[in-house]
């Protein structure tokens, strides 16, 4: 896996409130092409809304979001969501569909390929995750770890720029954690940029290349894993990792 | 015994039901499956883009749709039959050249279907996980392709069972139609069996129409209870293991 149309995504000073909710108050990232960021902190510190913010499932309220350096604020949505793939916690996949269909499906509708093209290209990417012999099984069928190994495989079918992960292990079973992991750490060393929100400290630690630790809305540090997991600067890191280490 | 022999005569009276079962089944039966089907058909696209309008982010679609649904859902069947079979005739017959007021029973019976078909829909709708639409719109989907290919297909599965019931509904309603006249040709199962029972002041062709009723409702009650449990259950199928799970599961882990 190494074909990847990566590119540079930086969020510049982004800011949403929710009511008198301020979720975010001023956050800065930038993921070079190629590399990962991994986004740790507790619950509540505004980390999936980040996410959704930066491929604009939710508009900012103030701030700025680039794509290898551009704005993309002014572009349609619709078409900037196509160029960031995003894995969810609950998987998403839908039901009503086959897991073939599930990956096909975007294929079909947005990039316009033909029933066949489409087939071939899903199973092609449901190879790359282990899954190709369940091309034809319905997702409820599918054990989690299995759901969201189909789940990586639909938003990678679109060729994204950036891949979004949001809490994607925190839903599975213990058991089932490590064949997702097993497969972010090999699209991460395969050259995709991503942006993975975790509690995974050990994927955080190991495989990222940036850590950004986030509380209360805002970005309270953020460097190389080993700098924040060995020497933390602030006691709210420091707090936060005897909490979850 | 005399008695008895009365009631088994007025109710059971095979004689006037075997002359007035041709007619039920060449004229009334297809009528009233024309009347209920239109207007199912018809009740249901209406009763998409009522639900659509309810669950939009525009305040008035959402309004308009709110008192569409209380009105139709408010007033009685045959109150909403007489005043748009009755009161829209003069239009009907300027646009259609035509007197018959079959149409326009549709019409009426469509009108009030959407109201509830709408409020099925949404509620159906509602149902489907927020994740969903999120997911679909992660992928690049607009909100109407993420609606039209992701969400309201999920929606209308779960509410198969209320639809079935709501179609039920309107067969029994078509009878309602009878009110507005109709030509012999044009006749339902009621108006056939009510007819017929004028005619010989008999009830037993009235009895013979309500078999012929519940011949086609009780199936689709059952039927409901079917799909029903199908939702419910899924289709059986067997979940296999996670083959990852094996190597990399208790063992690996300690």
């Amino acid at each position: 896996m190494t074909e990847f149309a990566s590119g540079t995504l930086t969020g510049k000073n982004l800011h949403l409130s929710f009511g008198h909710n301020h979720v975010l108050r001023g956050i800065d990232l930038h993921v070079e092409k190629g590399t990962t960021a991994s986004v740790i902190g507790p619950s509540g510190s505004g980390k999936s809304t980040l996410l959704r913010v930066m491929n604009r499932l939710i508009e900012p309220d103030q701030g700025d979001i680039l794509l290898d350096g551009r704005s993309v604020l002014k572009d349609n949505p619709d078409e900037l969501r196509q160029r960031i793939g995003m894995v969810f916690q609950q998987f998403n996949l839908f039901p009503h569909k086959t897991v073939a269909d599930n990956v096909s499906l975007a294929l079909r509708k947005l990039r316009k390929l033909s029933k066949d093209q489409a087939r071939a290209e899903a199973l092609e990417q449901l190879d790359l995750v282990g899954l190709k012999h369940k091309a034809d099984s319905r997702p409820a069928n599918l054990s989690g770890g299995q759901q969201q190994r189909v789940a990586i495989a639909r938003a990678l079918a679109m060729k994204p720029e950036v891949m979004f992960f949001d809490e994607a292990t925190s839903a599975l079973d213990p058991e089932l954690v490590k064949g997702v992991l097993a497969l972010m750490t090999d699209l991460a060393k395969g050259g995709m940029t991503m942006v993975v929100v975790t509690h995974e400290m050990g994927f955080s630690r190991n495989v990222s290349d940036t850590v950004t630790f986030m509380d209360a809305g805002v970005v309270v540090e953020s460097g190389p894993p080993e700098q924040l997991f060995t020497e933390p600067r602030t006691d709210r890191l420091k707090g936060f990792l005897s909490d979850v280490l | 015994m005399d008695l008895l022999d009365q009631l088994a005569d007025t109710f059971f009276n095979w004689e006037e039901m075997a002359k007035v079962i041709p007619a039920l089944l060449a004229v009334g039966l297809p009528n009233t499956l024309i009347l209920a089907v239109a207007s199912g058909i018809f009740g249901s696209l209406l009763g998409l883009g009522l639900a659509m309008m309810g669950i939009s982010r525009n305040a008035g679609a959402r309004w308009a749709a709110r008192i569409y649904t209380d009105i139709f859902r408010g007033l009685p069947a045959i109150l909403v039959i007489l005043v748009i079979g009755i009161g829209l005739s003069p239009i009907a017959r300027e646009i259609t050249g035509s007197r018959n007021p079959y149409p326009l029973g549709i019409l009426a019976l469509t009108l009030i279907a959407a109201a509830y078909i709408g409020e099925i829909f949404r509620s159906g709708i509602q149902s489907v996980e927020k994740g969903q639409l999120e997911a679909s719109r992660a992928l690049g989907f607009s909100y109407g392709s993420s609606m039209r290919l992701v969400v309201v297909p999920q929606g209308i599965r779960r509410v198969l069972p209320a639809l079935v019931n709501q179609f039920i509904s309107l067969l029994k309603d078509s009878s309602l139609v009878f009110m507005l006249g109709l030509a012999a040709s044009d006749r339902e199962i009621f108006r056939i069996g009510n007819d017929a029972m004028a005619n010989t002041g008999n009830l037993s062709p009235l009895v013979a129409a309500g078999v012929l009723y519940l011949i086609l409702t009780v199936p689709l009650t059952h039927f409901v209870n079917f799909i029903d449990n199908r939702l419910r259950t899924g289709k059986p199928e067997k979940k296999e293991p996670d083959e990852l799970a094996a190597p990399i599961g208790k063992g690996a882990q300690a």
